[in-house]
């Protein structure tokens, strides 16, 4: 990452939007050293400062940098998909500012020296923030604990099996009560392994026509709901990192209701495409969790809506032909999205269902406090990581420009309206003029 | 010009599954295959039609019977047919179902009988090769050219299809051979029904078209047709039949059984059979059984469908 940007910069005529302050108004971001000195309508009472760099943004809108908590990178092992410069390049092209890398890498983020390697290579190579997640257990086998003091104190921001679901509740019920000492976080993604086993997609008539077992939505519910008993019983922060049910909806509700301290994350993925999308077997649709019913989707919607769902995720998965150039059941789940992210959360904004201020909190604000990391704000004193957006700007998404070394996208020849058209790290442009 | 009888062009480049094709469509290949028994039962087996053209059959899965009845086929029809096993073939190697489609595409073939155990693959390989594509079975997706060797012997048997009861019994859920049946006999006119445990049905069955039913007795009343499906015996080990024993009682077709079907019921099965859980040895070579002339219909429903698809290119070339 460059160092921050020495100068001072003013945006100007931007409308911003800063869910952390409760901000939608036309101002102006004023920063200074990398950092934000102020930002929204009163930003310049003090008078202009002298020899600013001035940023005319009429017509844009300016919001703190996405905070994206759940991004897969090939590096260490499989930088032919992706490494960490080219997914933070993604990432600097989709206004995500920071992100939390998964520890399903070869080696494993298991160990205190493989975090040091990511935020080595990140400081030496990428363009924005990197945070790596590391392992709840050794190998993400689902046996023995890792050493979650260490890996906090050397940097990791998260603990979760990535794609793994740890099937021993004994295992789980100790590494809920051993990170809570540490007031760490555990994720966690839910799926039963033999009720979900030889199932490639959702359970249901489109499966059934096209000669596939399902994955039962109770694949989903079953871990989920004994996390939630463990919760209850350790009083662990949990946070079920990417839910795809109505049921599932429903049983973090009354867990946040019983005062738990829970959250949930969705990928945009469930919240734009369901099951239909996979067509005639179109690898890129297959995904984990599988795309569910149309039901599903509009469920995730309305708990994003009535809070009950915390973060939206892009889940960035970059998969390679040799993984997605297969028949369907026999190819790899997983599909890019960190710069698409935006663009298709801008969608809800679009059509009524969502604001664009909740759409930020749930991008940005809210997975900052979450990790506990300095982002998802743009108050005086904060990093200047923000994202510069025209709302309305009509494009079509071609695979083949995508930063991402794979460009296994749900969303080729998608129609967005609005666009990021700069990103800002710690005040250094890193996307787009 | 020949002396063939006309039959409508076919209008598709490839026969991927039964899903999405016509009345019109099916009637047609119907109507070629009954034309093709003929030839299958002269003493001069073969025609001409198909001289100097290349058919490959391509198949990942070990099928004897399958395998040779598209042979015999493209035999029959003139055609040079080449078949590629996997045991021999570089698939355990490493290589893509997609790479082993560019090199086979790259000779030329006219005509590419490909049988793979994932769903869709025949629809991929089709999407990157230049010849027609017939799904010999894919997964637990579709077999195609099975439904309609079904429909042509059932039409020979019975004089039609629409108004006739269908029960198609035993493991739906991983049968390619029941999917293509609901849709091609829906299709038709027929009425279907399945028959077999819970375990072994697809999720949402009853909303493919059919009635269901978990035992036999509702499920073969009065029906027409009965069509047996194949146990594996690894259906046990997975949890989702207790025993052959407790399979056989319940849902092997046995003279008892049999009775609750109309009197002239046939009796199918797309084979190989397993006597004694599914079927019954005197039911699957008793009067009622029509397991032999599937068998015939086979090589006559497959020549139909490589002709009525190398006709459709014929018309398409000169078209260009």
């Amino acid at each position: 990452m460059l160092s921050p940007y020495s100068g001072t910069a003013l945006y100007r005529n931007a409308r911003i939007v800063d869910p952390s302050r409760g901000i939608d108004e036309i101002g102006t971001v004023f920063i200074a050293d990398g950092k934000i000195v102020a930002a929204g309508a009163s930003a310049l009472n003090q008078g202009a400062p002298e020899g600013a760099s001035v940023h005319d943004c009429t017509g844009k809108t300016i919001v703190p940098g996405l905070v994206d908590m759940r991004v897969f990178i090939g590096e260490p092992g499989g930088e032919h998909r992706e490494t960490i410069a080219s997914a933070s390049a993604a990432a600097a092209a989709g206004g995500v500012t920071s992100l939390v890398m998964m520890p399903d890498t070869a080696p494993v983020i298991d160990d205190v020296a493989l975090v040091e390697f990511v935020l080595r290579t990140a400081r030496e190579t990428a363009k924005t923030r990197i945070f790596p997640a590391a392992a709840i257990t050794k190998g993400l086998k689902g046996h023995e604990m890792t050493e979650i003091g260490i890996l906090l104190d050397a940097g990791a921001v998260l603990f979760t099996d990535g794609r793994e679901t740890i099937a021993n509740a004994a295992v789980m019920r100790n590494a809920m009560r051993y990170a809570k000492d540490f007031g760490a976080t555990i994720a966690h993604e839910t799926q039963d392994a033999d009720l979900s086993a030889g199932g490639v997609m959702n359970e249901g008539l489109f499966a059934s026509w096209l000669g596939f077992s399902g994955i039962p939505r109770e694949a989903e519910l079953l871990p989920l709901e004994r996390d939630l008993r463990l919760a209850a019983l350790t009083g662990a922060n949990y946070h079920a990192a990417k839910i795809s049910t109505a049921m599932s909806a429903q049983v973090i509700r009354a867990a946040k209701d019983n005062g738990l301290s829970v959250s949930a994350g969705v990928s945009i993925n469930h919240l734009s495409l369901n099951e239909n999308d996979i067509g005639e077997y179109r690898t890129f649709f297959k995904l984990s969790p599988p795309l569910r019913h149309e039901d599903d989707r509009l469920a995730m919607v309305g708990a994003l809506k009535d809070g009950t769902i915390d973060v939206i995720v892009s889940s960035h998965d970059p998969q390679d032909v040799d993984t997605k150039r297969l028949p369907f059941s026999e190819s790899a789940d997983g599909a890019v999205g960190l710069e698409t992210l935006l663009s298709a959360g801008l969608r809800l904004v679009h059509n009524g269902d969502l604001s664009l201020s909740r759409l930020i909190e749930a991008m940005s604000t809210t997975p900052a406090k979450l990790l506990g990391i300095e982002a998802g704000t743009l108050a005086p004193g904060a990093p200047a990581d923000f994202a510069v957006i025209d709302l309305e700007f009509p494009w079509v998404l071609d695979a083949e420009t995508l930063h991402s070394k794979s460009k296994n996208t749900a969303f080729d020849e998608a129609r967005f309206s609005g666009r990021v058209m700069q990103t800002v790290v710690a005040g250094n442009p890193v996307y787009g003029a | 010009m020949s002396d063939e009888p006309a039959f409508p062009v076919f209008p598709h480049r490839h026969l991927l599954g039964m899903a999405g094709l016509s009345y019109p469509d099916i009637q047609t290949l119907l109507d070629r295959a009954d034309a093709d028994v003929d030839v299958s039962r002269q003493r001069e087996k073969k025609k001409s039609v198909l001289r100097g053209r290349t058919q490959i059959n391509l198949f990942f899965e070990a099928s004897t019977r399958t395998q040779s009845s598209f042979e015999l086929a493209g035999k029959r029809l003139g055609a040079d047919v080449m078949n590629m096993s996997v045991a021999s073939s570089s698939v355990k190697k490493g290589e893509t179902l997609i790479d082993t489609a560019m090199t086979l595409n790259a000779m030329r073939p006219d005509i590419l009988i490909i049988r793979h155990a994932a769903a869709g693959a025949a629809a991929l390989l089709a999407r990157k090769v230049g010849c027609s594509v017939i799904n010999a079975g894919d997964g637990a997706h579709e077999h195609p050219t099975q439904a309609l060797l079904d429909a042509l012997t059932i039409r020979r048997a019975k004089g039609r299809l629409d108004g006739l009861t269908v029960a198609i019994c035993g493991d739906v859920l991983h049968s390619r051979v029941a999917r293509s049946n609901i849709i091609l006999l829906n299709t038709m006119g027929a009425r279907v029904r399945v028959v077999g445990p819970s375990t072994l049905m697809p999720a949402s069955i009853e909303q493919m078209g059919v009635e269901a039913f978990t035992t036999m007795k509702e499920g073969l009343k009065d029906a027409d047709v009965v069509m047996m499906l194949r146990l594996q015996r690894e259906r046990m080990a997975q949890a989702l039949v207790p025993s052959v024993r407790e399979y056989f009682r319940h849902y092997g077709l046995d003279a008892a059984k049999l009775a609750l079907a109309k009197p002239d019921a046939l009796v199918m099965h797309p084979g190989p059979m397993n006597r004694g859980v599914e079927i019954a040895s005197e039911i699957a070579d008793g009067p009622q059984s029509v397991i032999e002339e599937q068998v015939e219909m086979g090589v006559a429903v497959r020549m139909a469908v490589i002709e009525a698809l190398l006709d459709a290119r014929k018309n398409e070339n000169e078209a260009a």
